[in-house]
């Protein structure tokens, strides 16, 4: 009895967020969404169910879309972050995928969004011309309660014809 | 401006990653977490918090021993009934009883929000645990009882009674139809589940002696009248504002939240920066349900399927307590004779308290659960009749020349139910060559011919919208030309700041870029009601819209002078004001506002043409005239006489699979009409939205409670809201019948995607299956079992 419960000591990490090399010391059990929005304060990152599901706190490790809610931000030591806030250029120039979704308002609340732009970069990067087919099956891992979707799979097709047309 | 697909301006910060949510505020705040029960109905015995006293990182714990009175007491009933005799809120820490799992019973508070879960596992309550009482139907009349002082558990019970033109009642008027039907209808719990739960984020000056709160909510300005109430401070030392939320649909309109008291309290109490921010499972077992009724049918109609008369009785679950009263039931009683002119209409609820979480306001609010009834009523008709379905309809609709139509109740505003316009003929009209429905049949028989089951169905809705009692604007236009614009209720996604500045731009002759708008932050509007029942675009969109042109008439007044023009010569452009036919005659707004305010002082180049020597104002006249004021602003209220009444009609095509029952929607069509559009873009949105969760209610989305009252799906693995890969394209078109009642002609549209989607898919997979639905959700087992069970 009376001894501290859960935290344990702290443990120095180092990540690559954004393409920026950020140092944090936190206990082995605090979530990688935790870490980046309460340590590194990158709140653009969102918690929706804390269990995997609803996608909205989906970031880029290596490049890889991952539930930064179902990883210890220890296991991430070492790694490249990309969140929505890395999304855009160097001069703050909306990618092709924010601009998509503003185009074709792909968005409502917003909550889930930097989910959803996360995962669909990474779909676009893999496969730069999906089918529909491929379009759902790629954001169909994400919940979003505002849009019914219908616009956020236009988005995607329109960042995609915007990628094909900047190449 | 008005009427154009504008791209949203709240977009840019949210697609980057710099929205701002309570939970992206206060870093360094202390945090708080929750020991709530894990019983549906138990005495509190004792509660032991030794325990978790060293944990590291404590700050607080409180129970509500610990409570100053006023927070002590039960909750706020906020919108009472004399229908509603046994009306019951809880504490906001339990004080002897729990009434279902997830009420809170201890505060933690703690350095963060994990060792403050930590100090939770470690609170011992010895609760003796009670038999609950689960499901309407066992707790109507029933001996065991949610509340010792509610008899039979029913907290209110309303009959309305419409007789018919020639003064017959509904029972009567059924006794003598040439035909009669009478079924039983049941439709589950369901909830709003926003992506961004509930959260509180309360900073204390006290230095100032003053609390700001940041809240996840519908309705900043009673959030704000219901903690200065409850912390006994002086309501102008108290601010609350909304930030960007993440999602509402209705569970945030509820106010004030435990929390939402709790939190500021403890703010002020440790004198530090506290917040709390709901985690899902909170979400689920503590935040409001909605949906969940029994309703039993009898009609009597004649041989066209013209209802004679209809009797309705409701049993509506409103869970364990009743903070927001009865407006559910009351929604669904009015709301529920839809477009159509019913002979004769008697309605009766009541509503009964179980052990489980609260029934409030979610998207509809009650109307999808009304029309679920009016529609199947049709839909029996039909069947009973052998005639077309869409013909039923047709023959009961009220017609073009027949608004304003007054259907003889109140409403939930408790004005007269009289609908101020619509076309519904058209509408259906529309609707059947939007979907195909009389090309239908070959569709299906093509399709049945290759082994695949196809239905086809329908449903009507008229939803009042705009209820008042009122919203107001305020818009000023400052000396750099820019114009800034605040009403009181709050956004959650609707994209308000796109739309209010459209309003603006509109009225006031003034680029778009120039205008910014702010909702829901009381240090800018402290007047308002909230966001909910579609009400946003009409009432502050309307208040907005009244406000610019008290500032436009404002500023011609000025400008005349400059101008040497007459006033009613000058029109607004870009942003100048100019004499119609002589463009060189002109002075931009920026100057306007400088002149607008006489100066002692000049602090730039500007505001020096405003100052005494600058010969700006003739020396005979006072610098500010009579009955004038400093500065170029306006505010304004818009205040109906009652709701307007939007409409649509909904058709789906599904097809079921003759093996497994899976059901799927592979069309989705919509015609609506919300009056004049602001943003069809944006309109267009607010309709998928809705049809995505009322798919959701349809086919996947229901509260699983046992008999002991747990909530066993609890969670976004088990409670299944649609993916992409569940909504079907949505086709929709628009009717736009101008609302007569107020200044810009609209009607509310939030709402309006969700409402009859329930009874459209029943329509078509009843189509499809040749088997009455008359419950929903329907997942593929149970249409599995009632195919085994169908003669």
């Amino acid at each position: 009895m009376g001894e501290p419960v859960g935290g344990g000591t702290d443990i120095a990490i180092t990540l690559t967020v954004n393409g920026v090399v950020r140092r944090a010391e936190v206990p082995g059990r605090r979530l990688l969404s935790d870490c980046l929005r309460h340590d590194l304060g990158l709140t653009g990152t969102h918690v929706g169910c804390e269990h995997g599901v609803c996608g909205c706190c989906t970031v880029l490790l290596d490049g890889e879309p991952v539930r930064s809610c179902l990883m210890f931000a220890v296991t991430a030591d070492g790694h490249a972050v990309t969140t929505v806030e890395g999304l855009a250029g160097p001069g703050g120039e909306l990618s092709p995928v924010q601009r998509a979704f503003a185009e074709c308002h792909g968005l409502q609340c917003g909550f889930c969004t930097p989910g959803f732009l996360c995962v669909v970069t990474a779909l676009l990067r893999e496969n730069p011309v999906p089918t529909e087919e491929e379009v759902l099956e790629g954001v169909s891992g994400n919940l979003c309660r505002c849009t019914g979707y219908q616009n956020i799979l236009r988005s995607v097709r329109r960042a995609a014809e915007i990628m094909a047309e900047e190449r | 401006m008005f009427g154009e697909p504008v791209r949203r301006r709240e977009d840019p910060r949210l697609l980057t990653g710099r929205g701002r949510y309570v939970d992206d505020l206060g870093a360094g705040a202390l945090e708080v977490a929750f020991v709530r029960s894990p019983h549906a109905h138990a005495r509190i015995r004792d509660i032991d918090v030794s325990a978790a006293i060293d944990v590291d990182g404590l700050v607080a714990i409180y129970t509500w021993e610990d409570l100053p009175a006023s927070l002590a007491e039960p909750l706020p009933l906020l919108i009472p009934h004399p229908a509603l005799t046994h009306g019951r809120t809880a504490r906001p820490l339990a004080r002897d009883v729990v009434r279902h799992v997830g009420e809170p019973v201890v505060m933690v508070v703690a350095r963060d929000r994990y060792l403050a879960e930590d100090a939770c596992a470690l609170i011992r309550v010895d609760y003796e645990v009670l038999r609950p009482v689960i499901g309407p139907e066992r707790a109507a009349g029933s001996r065991r009882l949610v509340h010792d002082d509610v008899p039979g558990n029913v907290g209110a019970h309303l009959v309305q009674e419409v007789p018919s033109a020639a003064g017959t009642g509904a029972r009567e008027a059924i006794g003598a139809a040439p035909h009669t039907l009478a079924f039983r209808l049941d439709i589950e719990r369901s909830a709003s589940m926003p992506l961004e739960g509930r959260g509180v984020c309360a900073r204390w000056d006290a230095d100032d002696g003053s609390l700001r709160v940041y809240s996840s909510t519908q309705t900043s300005t009673s959030v704000r009248m219901a903690v200065a109430a409850k912390l006994g401070l002086p309501l102008p030392k108290v601010e609350v504002i909304a930030p960007d939320v993440g999602g509402g649909f209705g569970v945030k309109v509820m106010h004030p939240w435990p929390e939402e008291v709790l939190v500021p309290w403890a703010a002020v109490r440790l004198g530090r920066e506290v917040k709390w921010t709901e985690d899902r499972r909170e979400h689920f077992v503590s935040s409001a349900h909605e949906r969940a009724q029994v309703q039993f049918v009898r009609v009597g109609f004649d041989g066209e399927g013209r209802v004679l008369g209809l009797e309705v009785t409701i049993l509506h679950d409103h869970g364990a307590y009743t903070p927001y009263g009865i407006i559910v039931p009351i929604i669904t009683s009015t709301q529920l004779l839809g477009p159509y002119k019913i002979g004769a209409y008697r309605v009766e609820f009541s509503s009964v308290y179980t052990n489980t979480v609260q029934v409030t306001p979610y998207r509809g609010a009650g109307r999808p659960q009304g029309v679920f009834c009016m529609e199947r009523t049709m839909d029996r008709i039909a069947r009973h009749l052998g005639i077309d379905r869409t013909a039923v309809r047709e023959a009961n609709l009220i017609q073009p020349g027949e608004f304003p139509y007054d259907q003889g109740m109140t409403f939930q505003d408790g004005r007269p139910l009289i609908y101020d316009s619509g076309d519904y003929p058209r509408s259906l009209r529309m609707l059947r060559e939007l979907i195909g429905w009389d090309s239908f049949g070959e569709l299906k028989a093509r399709a049945a011919a290759e082994g695949r089951r196809l239905g086809i169905g329908v449903g009507c809705y008229v939803e009042g919208t705009g209820v008042g009692p009122y919203e107001g604007g305020h818009v000023q236009v400052t000396s750099d030309g820019r114009v800034h614009v605040s009403t009181g209720l709050t956004s959650q996604g609707q994209g308000h700041e796109t739309v209010f500045a459209q309003i603006a731009a509109t009225e006031l002759g003034v680029p778009l870029e120039r205008i910014s708008v702010v909702t829901g932050d009381t240090r800018r509007f402290g007047y308002a009601v909230g966001t909910f029942a579609s009400r946003a675009a009409v009432m502050s969109g309307n208040a907005i819209a009244l406000a610019c042109r008290k500032v436009r008439e404002k500023a011609l007044r000025i400008a005349a002078g400059v101008l040497e023009a007459d006033p009613r010569d000058l029109e607004i452009v870009d942003g100048e004001v100019r004499v119609v036919g002589a463009p060189g005659a002109s002075v931009p707004l920026a100057t306007v506002a400088v002149l607008s305010n006489p100066l002692r002082y000049a602090f730039d180049e500007e505001a020096a043409r405003a100052t005494q020597f600058a010969g700006a104002s003739p020396p005979d006249a006072p610098p500010v005239a009579e009955g004038e004021e400093p500065g170029l602003e306006g505010r304004d209220y818009y205040s109906p006489i009652r709701s307007t009444f939007a409409s649509g009609m909904h058709a789906a095509i599904v097809e079921t699979d003759p093996l497994t029952a899976e059901i799927r929607v592979l069309r989705y069509a919509v015609v609506h009409d919300c009056g004049r559009l602001i943003n069809p873009m944006i309109v267009e949105g607010q309709i998928h939205g809705g049809v995505a969760q009322g798919v959701g209610g349809a086919l996947y989305e229901r509260m699983v409670y046992d008999e002991h009252g747990q909530l066993l799906n609890a969670s976004f693995m088990d409670f299944l809201m649609p993916y992409a890969t569940e909504i079907p394209p949505i086709e929709t078109a628009h009717l736009e019948t101008p609302s007569p009642l107020n200044p810009l002609g609209i009607k509310g549209a939030g709402e309006a995607g969700v409402i009859p989607v329930s009874a459209v898919i029943a329509s078509a997979v009843e189509d499809a299956e040749g088997i009455p639905i008359d419950r929903m959700p329907l997942s593929p087992s149970e249409l599995f079992d009632l195919r085994r069970a169908a003669p």
